[in-house]
């Protein structure tokens, strides 16, 4: 298990060079240089600019110091707000983005789990249907669309959450339902299958037969069986809402990592674009890995080494 | 069992039926699949011919009617500057439909040659096509097509092209696995011991054999295609003004969605009804054309 974690960690540090060298030179390629704004600056500040934030130097120089300042916890200075540098207004847009992320994470395992367990417990029933059904539509509406919709319906129509901001339990409604729905079907997809797979196994009928209450049954036998494939699943949701929250964060004026990274772009700001994707290639990561470790916790049949 | 068997035990039974004859019955079937394929249809001849017949241009202001709401003469009503939401609404799936289809082009162009070699080549070859696969999968998709998109610039072709070379991937993957299986098989094996060059192989056995999954993840690829379009136009740096997109559409319509919430509104519903319809359609045809993943 150890040289498994480290063998994964090892692998992850050098994806994430890669994604950094890949995502420095697409910066250079942008046309048009980070200083170009309405009015044009004079050459000497521009020249500044350039020696302050070491664009004066060479290519492979200039990726060096990055990397070199990654390694001390420096992303780097921000190109719009030339006081502050990168890894601070990440970790400013941090929290938000987490909690975003958790809150819609835990609501779809909330909904999602009892959706599948209620469907395959009363296959081709009416809740089974209104099961299936609404796993179906909300694995395809994209999470910014029904936002829109919730946004109309509770925000427009019945005056009974603000459209957005960040700051209270209210505002957090809207978002994460938004961000959650698609893992939440998914979730409820995937039970509903496992569930009904592993209730036709031996193990089950033998469970019953040797009399077993129908509770033991289904908490003991069924469910921790079924919910391996749950968690199969749940693991890279879980890193798609992390680096699909940035259109919710924008839709709903969260000030997240996610919609720091927009005004990044409008403002050719490729300090912050740089940390921005790093960090979510990190998160990404960072999850995917905990994830698969999780595995050999809850089967035990799984084994690294 | 493979399709190929699939075919020659089929046709002991029924003579005449063809495995894409078999599929094409069994995606009639699906009731999912088939409102999904009429809605698809429905959305892409609307998209034809609304914008042809009716009497606004979608770029054409009238400002004595501005954010009117449905009515006869508007049937969505009107936007900001007037324009027929109705035109612009199918003016707009022209270019989602286009977005969802060129970019399936370039990903085919890209992806299908480059898994194909990694999968026949193997070796350093295939490591090197694969870890640098692995690289791109571990970019948050979105961002990095907002970065392409910075350097190739706005115009309409440069958006597919930026959602193409991010998407790629999905189909060099399947490819790569696609081939690397069928390529251990006797009908592979037969055509080697043939003499057959490698080329050939993989044009005439494995990539024919390799078609089904490839037109399901083709069109899953599209809705994902349409609704990063939308997002890029949503958040501004997506297709530009006139060429109307629905992620245009909302997010002009969005500062006004307290006094006139249909123009955000009847564009959200047609993202959401076009994405459902081609997931339908894709679950359909996954079904359809690989009956062993039928539960």
């Amino acid at each position: 298990m150890l040289k498994y974690t480290v063998r994964r960690s090892f692998w992850i540090i050098i994806v994430l060079l890669a994604v950094a060298f890949i995502t420095f030179s697409l910066m250079h390629l942008v046309p048009g240089g980070p200083w170009d704004r309405e009015k044009t600056l004079p050459p000497q500040v521009v020249e500044n600019l350039n020696i302050k934030y070491g664009l004066d130097k060479s290519f492979f120089e200039q990726f060096g110091n990055f990397l070199w300042g990654v390694l001390q916890g420096d992303l780097g200075l921000s190109y719009t707000y030339q006081d502050r540098d990168v890894t601070d207004i990440i970790l400013q847009g941090l929290p938000k983005t987490a909690i975003l992320g958790i809150t819609a994470f835990l609501l779809a395992i909330i909904i999602g789990i009892p959706l599948g367990m209620a469907a395959a417990l009363r296959q081709n029933s009416i809740i089974d249907y209104f099961s299936v059904f609404f796993s179906t539509l909300f694995a395809s509406i994209p999470g910014f669309v029904l936002g829109i919709f919730l946004i109309i319906l509770f925000s427009v129509t019945l005056h009974l959450l603000p459209t957005g901001g960040w700051g209270s339990p209210k505002q957090l409604i809207m978002p994460a339902f938004a961000l959650g729905a698609l893992p939440a079907a998914y979730i409820a997809r995937i039970t509903r299958a496992s569930i009904l797979e592993v209730s036709r196994q031996d193990y089950i009928r033998t469970a019953r037969a040797k009399g077993l209450r129908e509770r033991v049954v289904m908490f003991r036998h069924i469910l921790r069986n079924a919910l391996i494939p749950v968690l199969t699943i749940a693991g890279p949701e879980l890193a798609f809402l992390i680096a699909g929250s940035f259109i919710i964060e924008t839709l709903f004026s969260i000030p997240g990592i996610g919609r720091l990274f927009v005004q990044g772009v409008f403002q050719r700001d490729y300090g912050l674009i740089m940390g921005a994707i790093l960090f979510y290639a990190f998160a990404v990561a960072i999850v995917n890995l905990i994830v698969d470790l999780l595995y050999a916790v809850v089967d035990p049949r799984i084994r690294y080494d | 069992m493979s399709m190929a068997e699939d075919v020659v035990q089929t046709e002991a039974v029924r003579p005449h039926h063809t495995l894409w004859g078999d599929a094409f019955i069994r995606l009639r079937r699906n009731r999912l699949a088939v409102v999904g394929g009429v809605l698809v249809l429905l959305v892409a001849l609307a998209a034809i011919f609304v914008p042809i017949f009716s009497p606004y241009g979608f770029a054409q202001q009238n400002l004595d009617a501005i954010r009117e709401g449905p009515s006869w003469s508007h049937l969505f009503g009107t936007d900001e500057l007037g324009r027929d939401v109705f035109t612009r609404l199918f003016a707009g799936a022209r270019t989602s439909l286009m977005v969802g289809i060129f970019v399936q082009v370039i990903v085919i162009v890209i992806g299908l040659p480059i898994g194909a070699i990694a999968a026949y080549a193997g070796g350093r070859t295939d490591n090197l096509i694969m870890r640098f696969v692995d690289v791109m999968y571990a970019f948050p998709d979105i961002l990095l097509i907002i970065l392409i998109r910075a350097i190739l610039g706005g115009s309409i072709y440069m958006i597919f092209l930026a959602i193409g070379l991010v998407a790629w991937v999905n189909v060099a993957r399947l490819v790569r696995g696609q081939i690397l299986s069928l390529k251990e098989r006797d009908f592979a094996t037969a055509a080697r011991a043939m003499g057959a060059p490698g080329r050939y192989i993989v044009w005439r056995h494995l990539l024919p054999n390799s078609l089904g999954p490839i037109i399901v993840l083709i069109t899953f690829g599209i809705p994902r295609a349409i609704f990063a379009e939308a997002a890029l136009s949503y958040i501004g740096i997506g297709i530009k003004p006139p060429t109307p997109s629905w992620g245009t559409m909302i997010r002009d319509g969005y500062d006004l969605i307290f006094s006139a919430p249909h123009l955000v509104l009847f564009p959200a519903i047609a993202l959401g009804i076009l994405m459902l319809a081609f997931t339908f359609l894709g679950d359909g045809l996954r079904d359809a054309l690989d009956p062993r993943l039928r539960r």
